[in-house]
């Protein structure tokens, strides 16, 4: 079985739920091998990533190295040299550390990925594009391949063999670079699962008039995350890092709640793919109902607090 | 929180300089290049022909991403005082178009590379022909930057910059919400989920720009009018000394194999509220074992 390297994506100093989703389809294409860059996690982390099936987890020392991508791409190179596929999580970022690993080692490189398999011994990926209205299917015809896989993609599940996870430490020789990060301002994270994981996302829009109390609400009762579309956070409504669309985050959960959206393709395309799709809105034209499974047009005031209230009564039995 | 800023002298939280005020002396002419696509309308029917996304004059047009990218190049120009910004692009015929979107805007110079045997190119082959072409303007007259936009609407990889960067071995800016010059260094903000970085480097450098970063202007009357007599300079693989085995299908590193579109969502329902609407949404997340 050859060694397929992921690159573990961590959180206050935990690997978070799409390295445990990307670990799981590891196992599907060869020997999942975690690469840690950064400080050595604790015995937790490791047990957690054998469960997923990591026979190993190689760490790179690297602190804030990893922020600067040739030089993460560098201890990543230093990591996966006896890998024929590595897999990371498909965030801005990533897509850089993929363009600089894939300059390194000649791999081909697949980003935005839902799926990945091998078929003739070699690597091919499922994508959607054009807002998600399309699938694509790409081959990667080198002999190395890097593919960034989108979180909620894969449903991560224990292996059946649990993986030893031992604790291999990597040396790597770290290229200087021009750039020089001046500072970095922390962002709060956000309560809860971010949106980019989140199995359910609930997003207001225009209709919510800046006031997001029911959306709010309505996210708390389904166990998801609260999104916004581009007018809301132009409007200042709500912070950017909830922003749902193409320029924004791109999510895939299962189920989109859309409250007072419109739909432009923008925000379609950073949420078409979603397992299913309710949209609220007053406008009986508004594009977002072209793509609803379920639709209502209505007052978000009526309409919200009334599903709010008959979930916690189905609930109460 | 730092304000998106473009501007030169500036540096991010104090007041950007923009055109109006007096050009300090340490200042020189800013010499830029834009990156510009000919993608599909988002509004038309976009599609894809033998394993590449279909892109015809009809329905195509400028990535409005690249709107940004033009915009930054134009405002840092007019800061400065003097300058020329270029716009490139490369694709089959109708990649024109971008090029003469960016002429609208007010970029001074359009370069358009068009060659058979760069269809099919991958990332790194269009980077490979973006870079020489960099480098033939770059040869004349030093640039000082090129800008790109954070993504193309059509394929939305964002892995171009980066690829260009390595390839120039340019000093690389990505994602810059925000974007400042002064004294030969670029510093730029960046947006990311977890934390806001201001990142520094050495001219030159290649820095995409998102969405936040500008406001993009409307083209006027005068400048639709005048970007009809501009000429378009159109360079080939030979004019740039690419062999046409470097680029294109045959190196290319991904194929697309099959492409088709989702079928459209069957059974949906949509409902006026007439009082119960509520309680028919709830019943339906019920239904689906999703509440």
């Amino acid at each position: 079985m050859s060694t397929v390297a992921v690159l573990v994506e961590t959180r206050g100093g935990e690997a978070t739920q799409p390295t445990h989703e990307a670990i799981t389809l590891a196992r599907t294409l060869g020997t999942p091998v975690a690469v840690w860059l950064g400080a050595a996690p604790d015995p937790a982390q490791n047990a957690r990533l054998g469960i997923h099936g990591a026979a190993e987890v190689r760490v790179v020392p690297a602190a804030d190295d990893a922020r600067q991508p040739a030089r993460a791409a560098a201890a990543l190179a230093a990591a996966t040299a006896d890998a024929d596929i590595v897999l990371m999580i498909s965030t801005f970022v990533n897509k850089e550390i993929a363009t600089r690993l894939a300059l390194l080692t000649g791999a081909g490189v697949v980003v935005d990925a839902a799926g990945v398999e091998l078929v003739d011994g070699r690597v091919e990926t499922l994508q959607t594009v054009f807002a998600a209205t399309w699938n694509v299917r790409t081959r990667i015809a080198a002999e190395k391949a890097i593919v960034a896989i989108r979180p909620n993609t894969t449903l991560a599940s224990p292996a059946e063999e649990t993986g030893a996870a031992t604790t291999v430490v990597v040396d790597a020789d770290l290229p200087e670079v021009s750039e020089t990060i001046v500072a970095i301002e922390p962002v709060p994270a956000p309560e809860g699962v971010p949106l980019a994981e989140a199995p359910v996302v609930v997003s207001g829009g225009r209709g919510t008039n800046g006031d997001y109390t029911l959306v709010r609400e309505l996210a708390d009762v389904l166990g998801g995350a609260v999104g916004a579309s581009r007018d809301a956070t132009d409007e200042g409504w709500i912070s950017h890092e909830h922003m749902v669309g193409q320029t924004g985050t791109t999510v895939t959960p299962a189920l989109y709640v859309a409250c007072g959206i419109s739909g432009a393709v923008h925000h379609r395309g950073g949420m078409q793919a979603s397992g299913t799709i309710v949209a609220v809105n007053i406008d009986p034209d508004a594009p977002i109902f072209e793509i609803a499974d379920f639709g209502v047009v209505g007052d978000l005031g009526d309409v919200l607090p009334q599903a709010i209230a008959r979930i916690h009564e189905h609930r109460a039995g | 929180m730092v304000d998106p800023t473009i501007g030169v002298g500036n540096i991010a939280g104090k007041a950007p300089l923009m055109g109006t005020e007096p050009r300090p002396a340490t200042l020189s002419r800013m010499r830029i290049l834009v990156t510009v696509k000919f993608v599909p309308d988002l509004q038309s029917q976009r599609s894809f022909t033998e394993g590449a996304v279909t892109r015809t004059g009809d329905d195509g047009t400028m990535n409005e991403l690249d709107e940004n990218a033009v915009e930054a190049a134009l405002q840092l120009k007019e800061a400065a005082g003097e300058g020329e910004v270029y716009a490139l692009t490369v694709g089959g015929d109708d990649a024109v178009a971008a090029v003469r979107k960016a002429l609208q805007l007010g970029v001074d110079h359009a370069i358009h590379v068009s060659d058979a045997a760069i269809a099919g190119s991958d990332v790194f082959g269009t980077a490979k022909v973006i870079a020489a072409a960099v480098r033939k303007v770059h040869d004349e007259a030093p640039l000082d930057l090129v800008v790109t936009g954070m993504a193309a609407l059509d394929g939305l990889t964002s892995m171009l910059p980066t690829a260009l960067a390595a390839e120039l071995d340019w000093s690389q800016l990505t994602l810059a919400s925000g974007l400042t010059v002064e004294d030969g260094t670029a510093t730029i903000v960046r947006h990311l989920p977890d934390a806001h970085e201001t990142v520094a480097a050495p001219l030159p450098a290649v820095v995409s720009v998102t969405d936040e970063a500008n406001k993009p202007r409307y083209p006027n009357f005068k400048l639709i009018m005048a970007a009809r007599s501009k000429p378009v300079t159109t360079w080939t693989l030979a004019d740039l000394g690419i062999s046409p085995e470097a680029v294109g299908l045959g190196a290319a590193r991904t194929v697309v194999v099959d492409a088709s579109p989702r079928p459209p969502r069957e059974n949906r329902v949509k409902v006026t509220d007439t009082g119960d609407a509520g309680t028919q949404l709830a019943d339906f997340l019920i239904e689906r074992g999703l509440a």
